[in-house]
């Protein structure tokens, strides 16, 4: 099976990410919660580098069993990484826009071989 | 067999440098592929952040207390402001990198200002040929309690961007800002700053509290079209606004606000003839989106035929005065049927009136591919409103003059 190198597993730490160029685009690959994640590096709305921008945990509202609104907070469990153009925001764990999710990044697998980590394009 | 991708082809982040023209290769890409090198671009809306020049600009204004004020209460930072500020988050917590990335971008090109040299980069990445230019704080200077501090800004900060700016590069041009708290100073602006180089048009920020009806305007709104300079009202939101104030997070202010004081100008100016008392008088709404304008004309409309009592100057429906009016496309809502957008371009006569502008380096900028990329539209319409349209209204050479970075 084909594959681009990314880097050597011990230089991915979690919360590391690279981009790889190919010939027919970028990906980004994501090293979260120990596992790996990669995505075409190309924002569904237009265009931008929806692998470059910030990490940041989801903004959830904090709801009281009466449904009076008690503020806001960082998700524990999910975290995604947002376009840094515009602000969209993508799932991590599965690349799907938070804010249309109908769309989604194409993804790529990643595998570990040995001590590299390698994409398969 | 595994290609091991050479190291300079993987590449890590970095979030301690930036450069405008490597954020938008993506967009240079775009702008190869689409062929803009073929075409006149013009933005009709962008901004630089001004108060980075403050030092320079503070320079200008004319009375030496209030200069003094301005340079000492600009000095003590994160105390009260002269100017002024504005409640808002529109990085969206930081999620917007360049928003505060852009301070690491280097300019090693000392032979011009270094607003000139960051422009070029992002109008050249994208394939702009030429920008109008705006500030970005002084948008929220209409609601200030003090009038004499807009007219002391307006005056500092025109006298600063026509000698630092427009003097020294062709590409770029502005639309002047009007301080329209002061009548006569608003006046007095166009007669002094109405001929000078760059200067396509004079714009009003939309967030304040004086109609545009009011008979004060009258003379400014006859200079003008004497002159031949088009009239822009630019959106912006006041927070502080009474009704404004219901909404408790940015999305809603931003929606609202952004449509808001350019809908009670709109209606203000139309049911009240200043079209018809002043035919030649182009006017330009800039950084509304395009579905208000499609709301209000059908809502004038249906009133207006009930009563015409109310507008005995109208010899037409609004709508139709509204469809000879301009429009700035951004930020443009892109609804999933796109027949929906169709209407509303068919309802501003968007093939003539209507005007792309990015907003870069705002959070909700446009690339030219909104309209490029639009189905229903032909390579006419394309380029009319890429362009075409923004030449006629500025009088701008129809030849491409931007140099797309080539692709690596």
């Amino acid at each position: 099976m084909p594959g681009i190198f990314v880097a050597k597993h011990a230089a991915l730490k979690d919360g590391d990410r690279r981009i790889v160029k190919t010939t027919r685009g970028e990906i980004g690959v994501f090293a979260h919660s120990g596992g790996f994640y990669a995505y075409e590096n190309k924002c569904v709305h237009s265009g931008g580098p929806a692998c470059e921008g910030v990490m940041m945990p989801k903004v959830i509202d904090i709801l009281a069993e009466d449904k009076t609104y008690q503020g806001q907070a960082f998700s524990e469990d999910e975290t995604h990484f947002v376009c840094p153009w515009h602000g969209y925001e993508y799932n991590v764990k599965t690349g799907v826009c938070v804010g249309d999710p109908r769309r989604k990044l194409k993804s790529y697998e990643v595998v570990l071989r040995g001590d590299d980590i390698f994409v398969i394009a | 067999m595994n290609i091991q991708t050479p190291v300079n082809e993987v590449r890590e982040l970095r979030f301690d440098q930036f450069s405008s023209s490597e954020s938008l290769v993506k967009a240079s890409e775009q702008a190869h592929k689409r062929k803009y090198q073929d075409f006149l671009i013009v933005d009709v809306d962008c901004h630089h952040y001004e108060t980075e020049s403050h030092g320079e600009v503070f320079k200008y204004i004319e009375n030496p207390v209030l200069r003094r004020q301005a340079i000492e209460s600009a000095s003590r930072g994160g105390r009260s402001s002269m100017l002024g500020g504005s409640v808002g988050y529109q990085d969206i917590g930081g999620r917007i990198t360049r928003h505060w990335l852009r301070g690491k971008e280097k300019v090693d090109d000392s032979s011009r200002h270094r607003d000139i040299a960051k422009s070029l980069r992002w109008m050249d990445a994208m394939g702009v040929d030429y920008a109008c230019l705006f500030p970005t704080q002084m948008l929220f200077l209409g609601a200030h309690p003090q009038a004499e501090v807009e007219v002391m800004m307006a005056r500092a900060y025109n006298r600063w961007l026509c000698e630092h700016i427009l003097a020294h590069e062709p590409r770029i041009v502005s639309m002047l800002y009007l301080p329209f708290n002061d009548p006569d100073a608003t006046y007095q602006m166009v007669k002094d700053f109405g001929d000078r180089k760059g200067v396509v048009g004079f714009m009003v920020t939309s967030p304040r509290y004086k109609p545009v009806h009011d008979n004060c305007y009258m003379k400014t709104y006859r200079l003008l079209e004497e002159m031949g300079k088009p009239l822009s009202f630019h959106a912006a939101y006041n927070w502080n606004d009474q009704s404004l104030a219901l909404t408790n997070k940015f999305i809603g202010v931003h929606a609202l606000g952004f449509m808001w004081f350019n809908m009670v100008h709109m209606t203000n100016w139309v049911v009240n003839g200043l079209p018809e008392r002043f035919p030649k008088l182009k006017t330009m709404w800039i950084e509304s989106g395009l579905t208000w304008a499609y709301s209000l004309m059908q809502r004038l409309d249906h009133s207006y035929k009930m009563r015409t009592s109310d507008c005995p100057q109208l010899k037409r429906k609004p709508s139709e005065y509204m469809r000879e009016m301009y429009f700035s496309s951004q930020p443009m809502e892109m609804p999933d049927d796109p027949s929906i957008l169709e209407a509303t371009f068919k309802m501003i006569n968007a093939e003539t009136q209507l005007c792309w502008s990015s907003d870069y380096p705002h959070w909700d900028f446009d690339l030219p591919g909104v309209i490029y990329d639009l189905p229903f539209l032909n390579e006419t319409a394309k380029r009319n409103i890429l362009g075409g349209n923004a030449a006629k209204l500025f009088g701008l050479d129809m030849k491409p003059v931007k140099k797309i970075p080539p692709l690596a």
